[in-house]
Parts: structure tokens; sequence; C-alpha cells
């Protein structure tokens, strides 16, 4: 191992650090801290600092209060949760199946015009979804997939594969395939080197793989937009929906919707530091 | 495989299509979803034809293609995109080149305030156009009232002219994308090997030339792909756009993302939209292929 230029700083470079990451952080500080708000200090000017935290914010996303009485009633977002988990779970669980197979394919046993098939399927995920999401806007409507969860699924199963593929190629790229070599010498058949021998080597790798999937899908907005109805509708368009009114919106709701989408998402930040670099660029730069 | 017996099965577990076989199901998946599509799209530019109309598709030649390039929106829209890419890109090079210089030291605590500093990119796109049309927001936004209370004491509406509202576009992006320039500069410090910094050291090199003959080329090829790839992003800018400004005021913030929606979806010109797409497309064709090329060039340096 070469010795790395990472030079070691004091506490003082954690005060200078800190400050730069709280500047940065703050808008997403102070949603949070709006979230917390009640309705009438969200409106205050100058902005209050200091409040009585609520958690009435996150009672109104699920349910809403009617006109002039004082019954609550369902606002629908616990379907489009329950949406956002079932469509992107399902998603994911597919493209990473189908992605891992195709992934071990071209690193163990590549084609001829091995890179042309690759740089084709990047090409898939580069391209700008508004184009494909004209036909597919068409194709949907013929055969009745418009607003089906099939479609969605099947629409974000495609969506995830090009990105599988590339992220677990790049994971079985960096195995010794001597182990395997070795194994094959041994008289283990194929299906047992692939199981018994790769897939536990790379199982941080398709736990990153997975996760990165994930949080696309479930920040995805425009196939959700436009293929789904008010049934498999997810998290993103609903809240998109929900300012679309411009007049009278609900600031603190709308903070408290973004909460829910944070914190998850800080927690696997957190966790998956050392394979951010990697999922980011969808597994072309390795370090 | 000794599986003699049933002809297909032993075809099918031939080692000779062992590759092919594996990589068969997602080749179907995107074909079917992703270049079966893009063909028919292909198609539909060269008919007259809107989705919203029981007309069947007139063959046309390259009338959608005369009709799109000859009109001014399109030219407008590019341009608009092209300043927000220029913009958005510049501004996340300058911050994320600054952070990563920040945070290319070991020091107590780095591993949480990166968190913090990261975290942005990883949230949606939607969450973060609404944030930033709170954070503009003329009566209660966090910006307006700054500009009320210390500068003008009048309340400030950012959006409603036409370089604010791009300006605030701009922001909003360079916010959400500079940890991944940063992600990939931090990259390139690390990488650079501690003996050269020692050497620099004995022959009393300055900062300014350490930086230019040890540290630059180690960043180079990082930052062009930096560049590369958040340019191919920014090309594509729509949910962010659409939520906070709709391409508004009138068309001042209109990206090429937002004018193809709105005119497959709101218009309906179904055939003009296709032919915009492939404008578009062969753009980020150029683009990936180069990005692949310095990815290439890269691996092959480090080998």
């Amino acid at each position: 191992m070469k010795k790395k230029a990472i030079g070691h700083a004091g506490w003082l470079w954690t005060g200078l650090a800190s400050i730069v990451a709280f500047i940065y952080f703050f808008p997403v500080l102070f949603i949070i801290l709006t979230a917390f708000r009640s309705r009438m200090d969200t409106l205050a000017t100058p902005p209050k600092w200091i409040f009585t935290p609520t958690f009435e914010n996150f009672y109104h996303i699920f349910f809403r209060a009617m006109a002039n009485s004082t019954e609550y009633v369902s606002t629908g977002f616990h379907v489009y949760f329950f949406n956002s988990i079932y469509i992107s779970g399902m998603s994911v669980l597919l493209a990473l199946l189908i992605g891992t197979l195709a992934a071990y394919g071209f690193s163990r046993h590549p084609l001829r015009g091995n890179d042309t098939y690759l740089f084709i399927i990047l090409t898939t995920r580069m391209l700008p979804p508004i184009i494909v999401i004209v036909p597919i806007f068409l194709i949907f409507r013929i055969t009745g997939l418009a607003g089906t969860y099939t479609g969605i699924i099947l629409m974000y199963t495609a969506f995830n594969l090009p990105f599988s593929i590339w992220m677990m190629k790049s994971f079985f790229d960096e195995l010794n395939t001597e182990i395997e070599d070795a194994s094959r010498m041994d008289g283990a058949s194929e299906r047992s080197v692939f199981f018994g021998i790769c897939i536990p080597q790379v199982k941080a790798g398709l736990a990153a793989t997975s996760v990165f999937a994930l949080i696309l899908t479930w920040n995805e907005f425009l196939f959700s937009l436009l293929l789904t109805n008010k049934l498999t509708r997810t998290m993103p368009p609903a809240m998109a929906r929900t300012i679309g009114g411009e007049i009278n919106v609900d600031y603190g709701l709308l903070a408290a919707m973004i909460c829910l989408f944070i914190i998850p998402i800080f927690l696997i930040t957190y966790l998956l530091q050392n394979q951010l670099l990697r999922g980011v660029t969808f597994g072309t730069i390795k370090k | 495989m000794n599986n003699k017996s049933s002809g297909f099965l032993s075809w099918f577990m031939d080692p000779k299509r062992r590759g092919p076989m594996l990589i068969a199901p997602a080749i179907i998946v995107l074909l079917l979803v992703n270049i079966i599509p893009l063909m028919w799209s292909f198609g539909l530019s060269f008919f007259k034809y809107r989705a919203n109309t029981l007309k069947l598709p007139k063959f046309s030649w390259f009338y959608s293609y005369e009709k799109v390039l000859t009109k001014d929106n399109i030219w407008e829209s590019l341009q608009t995109t092209a300043i927000i890419v220029a913009g958005s890109v510049g501004l996340q090079m300058i911050l994320g080149f600054l952070l990563a210089l920040l945070f290319a030291s070991q020091f107590p605590l780095r591993k949480i305030l990166l968190m913090f500093v990261l975290a942005p990119m990883m949230l949606s796109n939607v969450a973060v156009a609404i944030y930033f049309k709170l954070f503009y927001e003329p009566e209660f936004g966090l910006l307006s009232q700054f500009v009320q209370t210390y500068i003008t004491g009048e309340m400030y509406v950012l959006l409603s002219t036409p370089a604010g509202a791009l300006i605030g576009v701009i922001v909003a992006d360079a916010w959400q994308w500079t940890p991944f320039v940063m992600l990939l500069v931090l990259a390139g410090l690390v990488s650079v090997p501690k003996h050269l910094y020692e050497a620099a050291e004995i022959d009393r090199m300055s900062w300014w030339r350490k930086f230019t003959t040890i540290t630059f080329p180690y960043v180079r090829s990082l930052l062009l792909l930096a560049v590369l790839f958040r340019t191919i992003e920014t090309v594509k800018i729509f949910d962010l756009v659409f939520i906070l400004t709709n391409g508004g005021p009138g068309t001042a913030t209109e990206t090429i993302g937002v004018l193809v929606y709105r005119t497959a979806f709101q218009f309906f010109r179904t055939s003009n939209s296709a032919a915009m797409g492939y404008i578009l497309l062969f753009a980020v064709i150029v683009l990936t292929s180069l990005y692949l090329y310095v990815i290439k060039q890269r691996e092959s340096e480090e080998i």
C-alpha cells in the first residue's frame, strides 16, 4: 500500500469544516425546523428560532381537517407511501436479479462487442427520459398498462437495470478470478461457482447497488407523473401536486413531507459513504 | 453439463452460449422498455401525428424536423439550457473543488460532517424544488425576509424576473449537485502519493507550484469526468424547473426538457416532440461517448 497524501489536521480544521458544513446544510436544517413548527409559528416574520415543537404537521400529512368541523379525513397519503415502497421495492428486486446475472455474464463471459453492448446499456440510462416517455405513454395507453402496478414496475425495472448492470459489473471485475478457476479445477459446476464463490464475495456490492437503486426509484418523478393514476401514484408526484395550487400552500405540511424523505436518506448516506462515489457515477468510477 | 437427454436444455446450457444466455433477460427488458419505444418515437418523428386525436399518422418525411428547427422556441430553449448548464456546472466545479480541499485531510468528526455535505445529492429533485420554492417565497421565504430586514425593507420576489428565475434554478441545482463534484475531486486528492509532497517539500516548491505540478494532474481526469457527467445530467434538467418555475416567467426558464414535455403533453404535438427529443438524444450520446472515452483513458493510465 502506497502512502497517500491525506494529511492530519486538528480540531481547528474541524471547527472550520463545521462552519462550512453548517452553512451548506442550513437549507435542510431550516426545513426540518419548519416541519416541527405549528402553523402560527411558520408564518411568523422574522422566523421564530425558538418554539415549542409539534408533530401536527406530520399528522396532517395523513389526515386533513374538514373545512368547518373538527372531523379528520384521510388525505390518501398512506396509499402513496405504500405505493412508493411497493413499486420501488419490486422493481429494484427484479432489476437486481436480472442485472446481476447480466453483469456476471459481461464480466466473466465477454461477448464479441462486449463494450458496445455496455455502451448502449449505459446510454439507455443517460438518455433523457422525456424521449422514451412519449412512445411509452402511447404503448401503455393501447395495452392498458397505464395506471397499473405492472406497468410502472416494468418501467422502473428497465430504469434500474442499466445502473444495476454497471454497478454489479464493477464489483465482479474487482474479484480475483484465481479462486474461481481453482474451484473449477476441483470440479465445481458453473452454478456453484456463481452462487458459492462469486455472490458471497459481492454481498456488500449487492447491498450498495440495491440501496442506490432504491433511492433513485424512490426519488423518480416524471415516469410516475405520467404513468400512474390516483391509486398507484408514488410520493414525488403526490408531493408536487400539493403545491400545485399556489395560494394557501401549507408550508409546514410540505416541510414535514420533505422530512419524511430526508431522514432515511441521511442514514443511508452515512452507511454507504465508502460506496458513494461508485454509486453516483453508476459504477463507472471505482476510486 | 451432463443433461444430454433434452435437446433444448443442452442447447440452452451449452457453455458456448453461457455469456449470451446470462445477458439475454436484461437485453429483452431493455429492448421492450427502452429500445423499441426509442425506435417508435424515431418513426413518429417522420409522421404527422397528434396523440389527442383519432386521425391516423401521416407520413411526412422531415416535416416535423423542419417545423421544429425553423421555429424560434427550440433555439430559445437551447440557449436557456446552455445558460443553466454553464452556470450550474461552473458553480458546482468551483464550490465542489473548494469543499474537497477542505475535506481532503483527516480531522476529528470528518465522517459525520462529510455526511451533512453529501446529503443534498441523495435528495429527490422534487424535495429540492419544493424546498427552494419555500426559500424564494416572497412573503415568508428566508431570502425575501433577509432582503426585507437587512437591505431594502421591501419584499423580494426572485422568481418574477427572467434573470432572477434563471439564477434561482441555477442556485438550486448547483446546491444539490456540488457534493457530487466534491466527491470526485476528493477521490483524486486522496490518491496523490505522499512521497511526491515530501519531495516537493525538500525542493522548497511554492504552494502554487505544488498545486499545479502535483495535485492538479491527479485531479484533472476526475474533474473532466465530473464536468461531462454533470453536463449530461443538467442538459436533461426537468423536475426542478417544472416544479420551481414551470418554465416561467413567460418562457424564461423553459429548458429543452420542459419544452419537449409541453409540446408532447400540453399541446399534443406528438411528432414534433419526438423530433425535438432526437435532437436532445444526439447531444447526450455524444457526451456519453466522450465520458466513456475519458474513463478508458484514465484506467489505462493507471495500469
